[in-house]
């Protein structure tokens, strides 16, 4: 046998070792789409042992921090219930419920896109209601050297500010918040090639906390985390200078365990979740 | 470590390498011997996700399978299940998105094999199935191992379009790569920090393969 015949009967060997390989892959995959609606295993033994239901939550990105703790709470009372978070831009989370995202609860930053899921037949009208109202800070890293406790906003005008951190307007609510409060303060125009615009609150506040932007338009309930407590001062901004932020949430139309969901939803509007809310500088509804 | 959206991430992977092994390689075969001069227009649909946003992509597979639109409905109707935000979602984004890094190895891999020795395995009466699967593929394996190491390891770092199309759901399309962006969002830089360096050091693992072995095939 030629040298070049033994090799490409090794080739031929390993060929068909590869094939075997790629045939259990198929037959793998094959396993894996007959549960791949259940949840991977490593979650779900974790789930049979405490949890019977899961609820699914589409919450604005200024609820991240209060939330959490929230959650830890409301288990404590349920424990039967676990409550799954995705946390980002009001505007998003309505676009993708109108297209049948899987969630159960919509927790808007904005009343409006809970009442447009409504109208739009995607929500139960009868669980449409406020929350808390959220307000809005200007936000500048402990080591800055911009007063901004002092300044107000005319921190923003300071020659050492290259770059605002604001959430995106076209679809974060509380990017219109910031926009608006900037038009009504008369700073907008002096300010407007120097901002920049996160996906939502959150990415607009991890901007100025990396310190990647100098100063940011922020919830003051990220302002409040203990994540970024300690790292920054801020100034909160009259609340006269923008549209009171109604925030709203409402349950979803098809929710896979409608009881469950009403009682977490229950359980944030109820005192206790009210109290946790008002830690995080929301305020109630109606005040 | 986000270890349920590990599972998700090497899942969803897997299961796009194996379409793409059984879709690509006879795509690429066919591609790598055709002479129909309308071959350029195949190659340049099957590279256009190499160079298109992943929000290009995102969108028109948003729009594709929307109920709105007829072939959502009829996906809906016969599977009984919608496309967006699910797993079944992102699995057709990651086909779709990865095809250039699987078939277009796959491609070279064939077209660097010997035609003489496939016209050589014709001569001597063995059927063209025969020789495709006893000459072509063993000769041009490494590269096609390659293609498919390529695809899934581009696949584990898959965002834009999984992002646009899966909607960050924890347990069905939040995948590794949205679990870091998650995560520096929540200013959790720890966890971030720790899934970005086995993601980087994996890559790397995959890239010193690919460029060991798919030299070998004449691939890289």
């Amino acid at each position: 046998m030629g040298q070049r015949q033994q090799r490409l009967v090794k080739r031929g060997c390993r060929a068909w070792l590869g094939w075997w390989v790629a045939l259990l892959c198929l037959i793998g995959s094959g396993c894996v789409f007959e549960d791949s609606t259940s949840e991977s295993p490593a979650k779900s033994e974790q789930q049979r042992a405490r949890a019977t239901t899961l609820v699914r939550v589409a919450a604005a990105a200024d609820l991240k921090f209060a939330f959490e703790d929230l959650i830890t709470a409301f288990a404590q009372q349920h424990p039967e219930i676990e409550v799954q978070v995705t946390y980002g831009s009001s505007g998003n989370f309505y676009a993708q419920l109108l297209q049948q995202a899987p969630f159960d609860l919509y927790f808007s930053a904005d009343v409006s896109y809970a009442q447009k899921l409504v109208e739009a037949g995607r929500a139960d009208p009868g669980s449409l209601s406020t929350y808390a109202i959220g307000r809005i800070v200007i936000w500048v890293p402990q080591d800055s050297t911009i007063d901004v406790e002092r300044l107000g906003v005319q921190a923003l005008l300071d020659p050492a500010v290259q770059k605002i951190a604001i959430a995106n307007p076209q679809h974060a609510p509380y990017g219109r918040a910031a926009e608006s409060a900037l038009r009504s303060l008369g700073v907008y125009s002096a300010v407007e090639s120097r901002l920049v615009f996160g996906e939502n609150i959150a990415q607009a506040a991890q901007y100025v906390e990396s310190g990647a932007a100098d100063v940011g338009i922020l919830a003051l309930s990220l302002a409040l985390a203990p994540a970024m407590a300690d790292k920054g001062r801020y100034w909160p901004v009259p609340q006269d200078a923008y549209p009171q932020m109604e925030q709203g949430c409402v349950l979803i139309q098809g929710a896979s365990d409608p009881g469950a969901a009403q009682l977490f939803q229950a359980y944030v509007l109820g005192t206790d979740g009210q109290r946790v809310l008002s830690r995080f500088g929301f305020q109630p509804p109606g005040a | 470590m986000d270890v349920t959206a590990l599972w998700l991430t090497l899942r969803l992977a897997t299961c796009t390498t194996a379409i793409l092994l059984v879709v690509g390689v006879p795509l690429a075969w066919w591609l790598a011997q055709t002479r129909w001069s309308g071959r350029v227009f195949i190659e340049a649909i099957v590279s256009l996700p190499l160079v298109l946003p992943p929000t290009v992509l995102g969108f028109y597979i948003l729009l594709a399978t929307s109920p709105q639109s007829p072939l959502g409905a009829a996906l809906e109707s016969w599977t009984g299940q919608r496309l967006p935000f699910t797993f079944w979602g992102i699995l057709l984004a990651s086909v779709l998105g990865n095809l250039p890094f699987a078939v277009r190895p796959f491609v070279s891999a064939f077209a660097s094999v010997d035609r003489r020795l496939l016209e050589a395995s014709w001569c001597l009466g063995e059927k063209r199935i025969r020789t495709f699967w006893r000459v072509a593929v063993p000769l041009a394996w490494p590269g096609v191992l390659t293609g498919l190491v390529l695809t899934f390891a581009h696949c584990i770092g898959e965002f834009g379009v999984v992002l646009m199309v899966g909607g960050n759901i924890p347990g069905v399309t939040r995948t590794l790569s949205i679990s870091i962006y998650d995560n520096v969002q929540a200013l959790d830089y720890v966890a971030a920090g720790q899934t970005s360096f086995w993601l980087v050091l994996f890559s790397f693992v995959v890239l010193c393969f690919t460029y060991t072995y798919g030299r070998r095939g004449g691939v890289v």
